[in-house]
């Protein structure tokens, strides 16, 4: 059973998104339990493949026996299983808080959604596990394609921003599929592993420059990497918050996570360092994104909206981590991962918890929510903190990783962009976190429709748990990073540094 | 010049096909004629990958022949298609088969909304909209 693990963990939400559909129509009611069942039996399966790779090393599953490179290979190392681990854990606390949170924002339509969110956490499970890249190819579709449904639901302007998101999805998929063909008309293999055996005979080819470019140009799409970004603010602002909630946090990551896969495991970083000099131009548009995204952020007066500025902004230092290639880069890059999604997880259901209770995310609206709602405000204070990067949350320690792979990268000015970037952090985080504390709400406001008025209170119990969760992740893994740097990320340093 | 074009001329043909639908995404002001580019985007991909697995001349699907379990027919590379590709192909088609689904449901959520399926129209209506506080 355990070793099946791999192809079920991809098989099971799969066929339950499909069965969701019969279930909803009998009783709509049976949907919710069901979708959490399904993401606790993910969660769990992560949890068994990461300790069989603790324990006995990189797992290689064969998906129904051909032998690699011909068949499709599963090969699962601490990244993968890390990656695993972050969207089911992840997806299952969105799914607790989809039950509330649907029912507010897209009532009567729970089946669908619910079974389109099973799909997105099929498709993102499907990413990171395969080691096949045409089959990453078809799993990055079907993310985006249920998160295209998912983001639609959502009211407002919400259609133009997810056929906008579709245009722009389907260029990068496409160019990375273009990528993916190039290799394979110069080497004739699909398989990672094979392909990095075969390639650095080819480094100099035009062919494979080319498809190496293609494939990071169309992933950094994926990404929303600085001069890429235009899709993703409105479409996540659009969404239902248990969608934002989950998408946010997990998109951009598992593509920063196809990033270090393209550029130390499937092609060699002398590559991109030498001869294509590629990771040079990333660090800079990291660099910028890194402000430039805290910047807009700044400029906004909506607290989701703010949010979804501040995940470009994240972008840049994932990709600023991968692109200095040295050890505490990559691992620096790795911890930004984890901590991004604990924290925007952490962040944005509880700015869902938020507009649940007030009805609107504008800044100015959200007065004396300190007293209004003290815990979410809690939650939502410890992962502001580790935005910002104070101890003992794993911010901090990312941050800490990324400015010593400036150092020893010896580049001075991307250590004061780093820090800048902080200080812009702490601008527009506090200034919400002022607005919550000292100020009255105000009087003249007016709910809007699907919000009816009730007293501002704590928010429901199946919307706080959640929260409440990230949060203790954030500072459970601030706490751990020292053993998640030896036990997760150590064994997979590439080898040359 | 013109052998090279002419000896390369699925290359050609993918390229500009793929131009003119990034074209048609980039600069056409109708919703549906940019989903319309999308799809000469996708085709022109999937046009390369079929072109790759094909060659000229007398070459077979490649079956291999076996008698009591063994292979009784060496197998010559240069013999067969490539299928790979192609099989690769019916998988990318239902991709974009369901790209294109999705995206004219959504732009009948747009319709609805706007009443048009011009973005430019449909920016000045949102910004009217913003203007009213509607």
């Amino acid at each position: 059973m355990v070793q099946q693990f791999p192809a079920l963990i991809v098989v099971i939400p799969l066929m339950a998104a499909l069965f969701m559909v019969p279930l909803g129509y009998f009783n709509r009611r049976l949907c919710h339990p069901w979708l959490v069942l399904i993401l606790a039996a993910t969660s769990t399966m992560a949890v068994g493949i990461m300790g069989q790779v603790i324990l006995h090393g990189p797992i290689s599953y064969r998906m129904g026996g051909w032998q690699p490179p011909w068949g499709i290979e599963y090969h699962i190392d601490q990244l993968n299983a890390l990656m695993l681990i972050l969207i089911s854990g992840s997806g299952l606390l969105g799914a607790v808080y989809s039950g509330p949170s649907f029912a507010r924002e897209i009532d009567g339509r729970q089946t669908m959604a619910s079974s389109l969110y099973l799909m997105m956490i099929t498709g993102l499970s499907g990413i990171v596990i395969t080691g096949d890249l045409f089959n990453v190819f078809v799993f990055l579709e079907i993310a985006s394609l249920s998160v295209y449904g998912l983001i639609a639901c959502g009211g407002g302007d919400a259609p133009l921003a997810t056929f906008r998101y579709i245009i722009m999805g389907t260029i990068g998929a496409s160019c990375y599929l273009l990528g993916v063909g190039y290799l394979y008309i110069s080497t004739g293999s699909l398989n990672l592993m094979d392909l990095n055996r075969l390639l650095p005979e080819l480094y100099h080819t035009r062919v494979v420059l080319t498809a190496g470019a293609l494939m990071l140009v169309g992933i950094s799409l994926k990404m929303a990497l600085f001069p890429l970004h235009a899709w993703l603010p409105e479409a996540y602002y659009e969404a239902p918050s248990a969608v934002s909630g989950v998408a946010a946090p997990l998109y951009t990551k598992v593509a920063g996570y196809l990033v270090i896969r393209i550029v130390y495991n499937l092609f060699d970083f002398h590559f991109f360092t030498r001869i294509f000099p590629i990771l040079e131009i990333l660090s800079w548009l990291a660099i910028i994104a890194l402000l430039v995204g805290s910047l807009y952020a700044i400029a906004q007066t909506d607290l989701k909206k703010m949010l979804c500025y501040s995940v470009i902004a994240q972008v840049g230092y994932i990709v600023l981590g991968i692109a200095l290639a040295n050890r505490a880069g990559f691992s620096g890059a790795i911890l930004t991962i984890i901590n991004e999604v604990c924290t925007k997880s952490c962040i944005f259901l509880a700015t869902g918890a938020i507009i649940y209770r007030v009805g609107d995310s504008r800044i100015v609206n959200l007065g004396s929510l300190f007293r209004r709602m003290p815990i979410t405000m809690l939650a939502f204070t410890v992962g502001v903190f580790s935005m910002i990067g104070i101890p003992p949350t794993l911010g901090f320690f990312s941050k800490l990783y990324l400015i010593f792979a400036c150092l020893e990268a010896g580049r001075w000015s991307f250590i004061a962009a780093l820090l800048l970037s902080t200080i812009l952090n702490v601008v527009y985080f506090f200034r919400v976190i002022r607005v919550a504390c000292f100020e009255d709400p105000r009087p003249d406001y007016q709910r809007t429709e699907p919000y009816p008025e009730v007293a501002v209170e704590e928010a429901p119990l199946l919307m706080l748990l959640p929260v409440v969760a990230a949060a203790g992740a954030i500072i459970l893994t601030g706490l751990g990073s020292h053993w998640i740097f030896l036990n997760l990320i150590r064994p997979i340093i590439p080898a040359g540094f | 010049m013109l052998e090279f074009v002419i000896s390369k001329y699925n290359f050609w043909v993918y390229v500009i096909l793929m131009m003119i639908g990034l074209y048609a995404m980039l600069a056409k002001r109708n919703l549906v004629k940019k989903l319309i580019g999308m799809n000469i985007f996708q085709t022109a991909i999937i046009l390369f990958y079929v072109s790759i697995g094909v060659k000229k001349g007398p070459v077979q699907v490649p079956i291999i022949l076996t008698e009591h379990g063994h292979v009784v027919q060496a197998i010559r590379a240069t013999d067969y298609l490539n299928p790979l590709p192609h099989v690769l192909m019916l998988t990318a088609i239902v991709v974009s088969i369901a790209t294109t689904g999705v995206a004219l449901a959504v732009l009948i959520l747009i319709y609805r909304r706007y009443q048009t399926l011009n973005e430019d129209e449909i920016l000045a209506l949102r910004q009217q909209r913003r203007e009213t506080g509607a």
